[in-house]
């Protein structure tokens, strides 16, 4: 069985222009709106807070549960249904220093209008300033660390270009998915930097195995260009491509649909990055070994 | 009047002294702390500055942790919880995971008190009037009683002016239970001392009669009650109108010791027990779905030899599970996406060989030539892609936290089982069909 014909000659690179304008327009728009929204909306993970999952009997009615929760002081909160009618989420920003208590103070402080019983607090989560900045802090330095290590590793088995592409393009894919999720107003949390490693993982993985091609044919290209090479390359490993990010896109998109509302951002980020990541490989990863090449030959 | 007093001051102990007299002594018994160096001396040969090296002082931080790790456990381990889970984080932070506790404030409660009982006198020669209104003499200091209302839940503050020197401290002590009143059957906590504290106790209380003495857990006053008589036997109790629940948890902190440092809650997480299971649940059969497909689709795709993929695919993932069980590691939604990722990678190994033998049997080798020439050359290319991601893996594990640590943990192993079985395992498969039947055709 075949999905796509052994033999494409597909020009990619006679497409990289118009790659990079989509490129261009898809990461503008991200960031510009992540600079317009002020800064990624960062979750309680990183921002410090309290967030408080209720379920209720009945659907309540949200504004029933604000007038509830003023009585208790507890400072500027968000409240919104998560996935059904009957689940709420309460996030609170910052309150007091003493938060050990604040599940069971939501509860009381509803008891006015509600029956206390038809309630139940499904999950808590507090995070303390300090914990949010330094959590913040360790996961962007691990990052750090470990794009440094795959860099070296990349230019003692290829060269230093090589390596300098691969990091291009899986920038690109964060940068990407990270615009997506300001866009869609998705929270930041732990759990979403999780998805981002994946992602970064996998970008990395489809862009090795282009170059790891593109090296092979390198050796002996006799009269070929190094767009020629590269375009024979990623059409010998087309169908590998197209059959591994199927096959991945599967399992993502049934925990997408199948995977609950805690996991939804989650696969959200990974049903992107995995498209993104196909497409970096093909395209944005190659685009900087023309321009290195061209800039050292002309 | 004290003859002699100890002053902290940052990482210095500054000692002053009545009588020059003392000096000598006081030096000589200083001398047998090895962590304390003697960095000066007052020129009226009346004060002594003491000094810890950094060295020290850190190595005070790391105890603090650990000992604190020890009595964290002792009261986690008496309060009933079963497998818990209680690790240092870093330097100065400790990871306590409570499967099944219902009522986390509790739990909170049992864990963060600090638990420093001390025993002080009243300071019943200065007025309390004149040091509520901030004239606080030295060797004194005001402390407040708790007491809330019962029925109206009201909470009011009793303040009481204390010496600052405890005549006994919860270190004396051997054990603590929780006992009822005779009168009014309310719960209270029963303390026996050892030898050394009820020798102390004993000597306090004889030479106090008709002072008050107050009990004083994390610089709460409990009690203040009138020393009636010499106590001796070694043996105090607390009483402070608490609930049954509230004098056995106080009872097992005690037990347990004090903590070496305060703590502070710095992160909580509560998830309750049908949301955990529900949403890890719905994650791994959503994966198991999407892992049907995938396994299906590689079937039909390459036939005989998507059979064997899968075969060493199912072999990746119970060496998978396997492994991780073995660590002890939970299944987390980070865990997930590490199996996600792994599976990728393992399905991308199988079809970067297959695609190689594929090409090679088109430009016209033997089946075997293009078997062994699949392997080979997509072996290199799987080498790299899986090395560069193991690097990045162990960074994270290295310096991640928490859910990164666990995305790291299941990328690392994914990746070792994948290895193995998309290149090692697959490969004696399908030799040892090879071997059986001379194959001129291949299904792939």
């Amino acid at each position: 069985m075949k999905i796509i014909n052994s033999d494409t000659h597909i020009d990619f690179m006679g497409k990289i222009k118009m790659a990079l304008a989509i490129s261009g327009i898809l990461i503008l728009v991200g960031m510009g709106s992540v600079i317009f929204s002020g800064g990624l909306k960062y979750g309680i993970d990183f921002s410090g807070g309290t967030l408080i999952q209720l379920q209720f009997k009945t659907a309540p009615n949200i504004d029933e549960i604000r007038d509830g929760l003023k009585s208790v002081g507890l400072g500027e909160s968000t409240i919104q249904e998560f996935g059904s009618k009957r689940d709420i989420l309460i996030r609170v920003q910052r309150s007091e220093e003493k938060l050990e208590a604040v599940g069971s103070k939501v509860r009381d402080s509803l008891g006015a209008k509600f029956n206390k019983e038809d309630i139940t607090v499904a999950r808590v989560e507090m995070v303390g300033p300090k914990v949010g900045r330094d959590l913040r802090e360790k996961a962007m330095l691990s990052i750090v660390y470990a794009i440094i290590g795959i860099v070296l590793y990349i230019s003692w088995r290829f060269e230093l270009q090589y390596a300098i592409a691969a990091i291009i393009a899986l920038v690109h894919d964060v940068l990407v998915t990270m615009g997506a999720f300001s866009l869609l107003d998705k929270e930041f949390t732990l759990v979403i930097v999780a998805a981002f490693l994946t992602i970064i993982g996998y970008s990395l993985n489809d862009t090795i195995v282009v170059f790891d091609r593109i090296r092979e044919n390198l050796r002996r290209k006799g009269k070929n260009t190094l767009e020629d090479i590269i375009n024979a390359s990623i059409n010998q490993t087309l169908s590998r491509t197209l059959l591994t990010s199927g096959t991945t896109l599967l399992v993502v998109i049934a925990l997408f649909l199948f995977g609950g509302e805690i996991i939804h951002d989650f696969s959200f980020a990974l049903l992107v990055g995995v498209i993104i990541g196909t497409y970096s490989s093909i395209f944005i990863a190659s685009v900087f070994l023309v321009y290195w090449h061209s800039r050292k030959t002309a | 009047m004290d003859r002699i007093k100890a002053i902290h001051d940052g990482q210095k102990i500054n000692i002053r002294m009545v009588d020059t007299l003392d000096l000598p002594p006081v030096k000589k018994v200083l001398e047998s702390y090895s962590f304390l160096s003697l960095s000066g001396e007052d020129s009226d040969g009346l004060g002594l500055v003491y000094q810890m090296s950094a060295d020290q002082i850190k190595q005070i931080e790391e105890n603090a942790v650990s000992q604190g790790l020890e009595t964290i456990r002792n009261r986690v381990d008496q309060f009933g919880v079963s497998e818990p889970t209680i690790q240092a984080q870093g330097v100065r932070r400790i990871l306590v995971q409570l499967p099944g506790v219902k009522d986390p404030e509790r739990a909170i409660n049992l864990i963060g008190k600090t638990a420093r009982l001390e025993f002080k006198l009243l300071d019943e020669e200065n007025s309390l009037q004149t040091a509520l209104a901030g004239n606080v003499p030295e060797d004194s200091e005001i402390l407040y009683q708790r007491v809330e209302n019962k029925e109206t839940g009201e909470v009011t503050k009793e303040p009481f002016l204390l010496k600052k020197r405890a005549v006994l401290t919860g270190e004396t002590l051997t054990g603590a239970e929780i006992r009822f009143d005779t009168d009014f059957n309310e719960p209270y906590v029963a303390l026996n001392f050892n030898s050394v504290g009820a020798m102390i106790f004993q000597q306090v209380t004889r030479e106090n009669i008709k002072k008050r003495l107050a009990i004083v857990l994390d610089s709460n006053v409990y009690s203040a009650p009138v020393i009636q008589d010499e106590i001796p036997g070694g043996r105090a109790q607390i009483t402070g109108r608490f609930t049954s629940e509230e004098a056995r948890d106080l009872a097992i902190i005690l037990r347990a010791g004090a903590l070496p440092a305060p703590v502070v809650i710095l992160e909580n997480r509560t998830v309750g027990p049908s949301l955990g299971k529900d949403s890890i649940e719905k994650g791994i059969t959503s994966i198991i779905y999407g892992g049907v497909l995938v396994v299906i689709f590689i079937a039909l795709y390459y036939k005989l030899s998507g059979i064997i993929a899968v075969t060493a695919l199912s072999l990746n993932i119970v060496l998978l599970a396997g492994a991780l069980a073995y660590f002890g590691a939970a299944l987390t939604l980070p865990g997930i996406a590490g199996i996600i990722l792994t599976v990728g990678m393992a399905i991308d190994a199988n079809v970067l060989v297959f695609e190689r033998i594929r090409e090679e049997i088109r430009i016209g080798k033997t089946v075997r030539a293009a078997i062994d020439a699949g392997f080979s050359k997509a072996f290199r290319t799987i080498v790299d892609a899986n090395i560069t991601t193991f690097i990045a893996a162990v960074v994270l594990f290295q310096f991640g936290t928490g859910p990164i640590k666990g995305f790291a943990i299941t990328l690392c192993i994914g990746i070792a089982a994948s290895m193995f079985t998309a290149v090692f395992v697959s490969r004696v498969i399908f030799d040892l069909t090879m071997n059986q039947r001379k194959l001129d055709k291949l299904s792939i």
